[in-house]
């Protein structure tokens, strides 16, 4: 940095091995190992594997509930994030910890309560038979698991920018006349579009790999509700370690993509 | 204020309708006369058999009834499958483990009472019975029953109480401890409980103990359904034995229809044959290469050089079936209970 | 309610509430309501009586014990690797520092996998350690070490913006007074971080506690030694026991409840700090 407070070397090079090694170990080393394994019986195992028909509808019903995950979470995002950074209200403090609550909830537990919920035990379960409507151990229940389990992604990247932010443009803004959405427009959105951009990713990331929650409400019926990492337990569970390491590496290869765009994201933003 | 507020929360309550309907979007299909869709719930070990057994079940069906059959599988354990036909799996068929997990579906009025005798042999078309797994060279020396107690033993098993397959292992342990104390039940019990404090990975389904055995190498001896043991062989030539206990237990696997099911669906017909026709010659081969025991005695004789037949095997009827060995065993504070604790 | 509006001078609240509380009742409050009806079924002294359960108390003390330690060397860990990343240029810190959000992206079922592989005694971690008798998959240390992989952002994500704004000028008084390093650090910056190590070690805590994908496949399951409280919610589900599973699943919630009170209460301490508003 600039110079007048420097640690001697010995201890900034300790310091960044010691980060290395552990981020290597920790995160490096297991990623290898499901990219080297996945290759292990070469290309064509892998390349079947991987246009299994299992594997694509997997594939097929990951991308759906964490696109609809996306969407659902962004316009929340944006008006929890507006609602409590804007305005002071009574009970503030309890509805930004109730957004918070999806993260900290064991994803067991929130496949639990939908089961819950909508379930056979539930009071609601005889009117939703008649419609037809199936939401356990159907794509629904996938998708709302997921939905949950990346609820607060986005509001929570918004509100820390929000907050630093503050109010008087905005509240000059509105004096001017200048209604809601214009303001939003204009004014605010502005500053959170590199947040509203890295909650995204962060969002999408989450949802594409989510399995606790998913597996209580998905029933494991193969090509209908297995998204990508139960398709990946079910392999491992048939003993076809080299298919499920190969589906586990088009994870990894997304994980990767979605990180690599953020720090695109960042550099830009910083910018 | 107040109004905006009220009219806000309706468009807030409508704008999550519209994303509810767009995610239920998926209404079930009411029967079409030219496709039928069947799921199949069952239990682990028998994918390999459900996968080629569905390919012959789907010709069969276009033949006497001219539709398309697409049959969806799911597996896992036992108990857990069970609960999930509970729970709203709308599972036309189920292929469980156990006849009790299929009696708690009956218990729920989704299967009509008396399915047992529905079909032949207690409703299950296929056998099988309980052995060891253990490292080329059988390194511990392992026997029988009595050298799972040694001190320097591992055991994997899988939980009996998530697992209809380790229910049947714990079974055939006390089938033994049964014959060897002449059913002192104390001794039985403390035979058990050192059986089972070998056990070094207690996973929730069989084929999660048995990855723990064969592909991260743990512990000495694996106990494991017939088929489980023959297809590890078959999947790692060369790396380990099976080994035949004096005593085991005959595991009958149970098949129903779920009639509420089926009936809401509208899919009974293809349902009952698809039970039906797992007793036919051609399924009951499938079942015997997959390494299930046919119960077609025929069936079974052509394979005699596979399957050993002399193994002395107590039913669960011996036990008073199901419900009564379930609430002595592995219910809440049942026997099973009493050793970890 | 007229007052208050003079002062809401900003459009739009109602309906950010009005969508904000509809959406948190449908996807929060009214699924964790019928959790919570679903257990007011049983009587109190039931519901005492699961979660004092031997089993169901061992695998708190397994999931709190273990989450603990894993959050404990996540603090420091992350502690020096925001140091790391915030205080010194050198090659490769831009991957570094792409790389912290891995256990995020990366699904937790594949990490247990890929862990599993390489801790079990035959992997390439695990012969190493078991050569000194230590084991790592199925065991405690197993599940801490699957833990630690998910909380590796948390405490990295929480200091670091901090540390960026740390005002250098007290650090720099005290330079110039001859203080040695580590008093300084000790005395100056620590006490300054403090609050998003406490945030984020909160949260990595918190998630750690819940955690399933990952710990499921390197766990052994084993009941006593290394059962921890989602396995045995997920196994209650799977003996039918749903009220068990229930009771279970909301001394976890309350749990995490209050870990997260605890946080938003540093957080807007924290918050403070960055943005230098009173």
């Amino acid at each position: 940095m600039d110079g007048k407070r420097k640690e001697s070397s010995l201890v900034k090079w300790l310091l960044i091995d010691i980060s290395a090694l552990f981020l290597g170990v920790m995160l490096l080393l297991p990623l290898g190992i499901v990219i080297w394994q996945s290759f292990k019986q070469g290309i064509a195992v892998y390349m079947k594997a991987v246009t299994d028909k299992y594997t694509v509808s997997a594939v097929l019903l990951t991308i759906e509930a964490t696109v609809t995950a996306v969407i659902v979470n962004t316009v929340f995002g944006l008006f929890a994030a507006w609602c409590i950074t804007k305005f002071k209200f009574k009970g503030k403090k309890l509805i930004s910890t109730l957004i918070d609550i999806p993260v900290t909830v064991s994803p067991v537990i929130a496949g639990l309560m939908f089961m819950l919920l909508y379930g056979k035990q539930s009071a609601l379960y005889p009117y939703l038979q008649k419609m037809h409507i199936s939401v356990v151990f159907a794509v629904p229940g996938i998708i709302i698991a997921t939905v949950f389990v990346t609820f607060p992604f986005i509001s929570r990247e918004l509100i820390p920018v929000l907050e630093t932010h503050g109010t008087d443009e905005e509240e000059a803004a509105a004096l001017m006349g200048a209604g809601g959405f214009t303001i939003f427009r204009k004014v605010t959105f502005p500053h959170i579009k590199w947040a509203l951009l890295y909650g995204i990713v962060l969002c999408t990331a989450r949802a594409m790999g989510e399995f606790g929650a998913v597996s209580i409400l998905s029933g494991h019926l193969r090509g209908k509700t297995n998204t990508l990492p139960l398709h990946i337990e079910i392999l491992f569970n048939e003993f076809q370690y080299v298919p499920a390491f190969a589906v586990s590496s088009i994870l990894v290869a997304m994980a990767v993509m979605i990180l690599v765009l953020r720090s695109v994201i960042e550099a830009v933003a910083r910018r | 204020m107040k109004r905006r507020i009220r009219r806000v929360m309706t468009i807030g309550i409508a704008l999550m309708g519209i994303m509810m309907m767009t995610a239920c979007g998926n209404i079930v299909d009411a029967e079409n006369s030219s496709k039928v869709e069947l799921i199949n719930v069952s239990y682990d070990p028998t994918r390999e058999f459900f996968e080629s057994y569905n390919k012959i079940f789907t010709k069969h069906w276009k033949k006497i009834s001219g539709q398309d059959a697409t049959i969806i599988q799911s597996h896992g354990g036992s108990g857990k499958q069970a609960l999930e036909v509970v729970n709203g799996l709308e599972a036309d068929v189920v292929t469980l483990a156990l006849e009790y997990d299929i009696d708690a579906i009956e218990n729920e009025g989704m299967i009509d009472e008396g399915w047992i005798d529905e079909y032949d042999n207690d409703s299950s078309p296929y056998t099988s019975t309980i052995v060891f797994l253990v490292r080329k060279g059988n390194p511990k020396g392992i026997k029988d029953w009595d050298d799972l107690t040694e001190k320097n033993v591992g055991i994997i098993t899988p939980n009996p109480k998530t697992s209809g397959g380790a229910r049947w292992n714990y079974m055939a342990a006390w089938a033994y401890a049964d014959e060897k104390y002449s059913g002192d039940e104390d001794k039985m019990k403390d035979f058990i409980s050192k059986i089972y404090g070998n056990v070094l990975v207690l996973d929730s389904g069989a084929r999660g103990a048995t990855t723990s055995f064969v592909v991260n190498g743990q512990g000495d001896v694996l106990i494991a359904w017939e088929n489980e043991a023959y297809l590890s062989m078959q999947d790692y030539p060369g790396e380990f034995e099976i080994v035949t206990p004096s005593v085991s237990i005959l595991a009958q696997p149970s098949v129903a229809v779920v009639d509420s099911v089926a009936r809401y669906k509208g899919t009974e017909k293809a349902a009952a044959e698809y039970i039906n026709y797992l007793y036919s010659d051609e399924a009951q081969r499938i079942a015997a290469d997959n390494y299930f025991r046919p119960s077609n005695e025929d069936v079974l004789k052509e394979y005699s050089d596979i399957f050993d037949l002399n193994v002395k095997m107590a039913t669960i009827n011996d036990f008073g079936g199901w419900k009564e060995v379930q609430k002595k065993h592995f219910s809440e504070g049942g026997i099973f209970d009493s050793i970890y604790s | 309610m007229r007052k208050k509006k003079n002062k809401r001078v900003i459009p739009g609240f109602g309906i950010s509430l009005g969508v904000t509380l509809t959406m948190l009742g449908f996807m929060v409050i009214i699924p964790m309501a019928a959790l919570i009806i679903y257990t007011s079924k049983m009587s109190f002294s039931e519901f005492v009586n699961v979660i004092t359960g031997k089993r169901v108390l061992s695998a708190f003390y397994v999931s709190i014990i273990t989450a603990f330690t894993a959050s404990l060397i996540n603090a420091v860990m992350g502690l020096i690797i925001a140091w790391v990343l915030v205080r010194y240029n050198f090659p490769g810190k831009r991957i570094m520092d792409g790389m912290i959000e891995l256990p995020f992206a990366l699904p937790t079922a594949v990490a247990g996998m890929a862990l599993t592989y390489l801790t079990t005694d035959n992997g390439v971690i695990g012969s190493f350690f078991s050569k000194f008798g230590i084991h790592i998959a199925y065991t405690r240390i197993g599940i801490t070490v699957a833990l630690i992989f998910v909380g590796i952002p948390f405490v990295v994500r929480s200091v670091q913006p901090v540390l960026e704004k740390l005002d250098g000028s007290y650090e720099e008084a005290a330079d110039v007074l001859g203080a040695k390093r580590m008093t300084i650090f000790f005395k100056i910056i620590f006490p300054e971080l403090k609050p998003a190590l406490f945030t984020g070690f909160g949260l990595a805590f918190g998630r750690c506690l819940g955690e399933y994908g990952s710990v499921v496949f390197i766990a052994g399951n084993k009941p006593y030694y290394t059962e921890i409280a989602p396995l045995v919610i997920m196994s209650r589900l799977q003996e039918f026991d749903y009220t068990a599973a229930t009771s279970i699943a909301l001394v976890m919630l309350v749990i995490s409840f209050v870990i997260l009170f605890i946080n938003s209460m540093i957080q807007a301490r924290n918050t403070r700090i960055v943005t230098g508003r009173q």
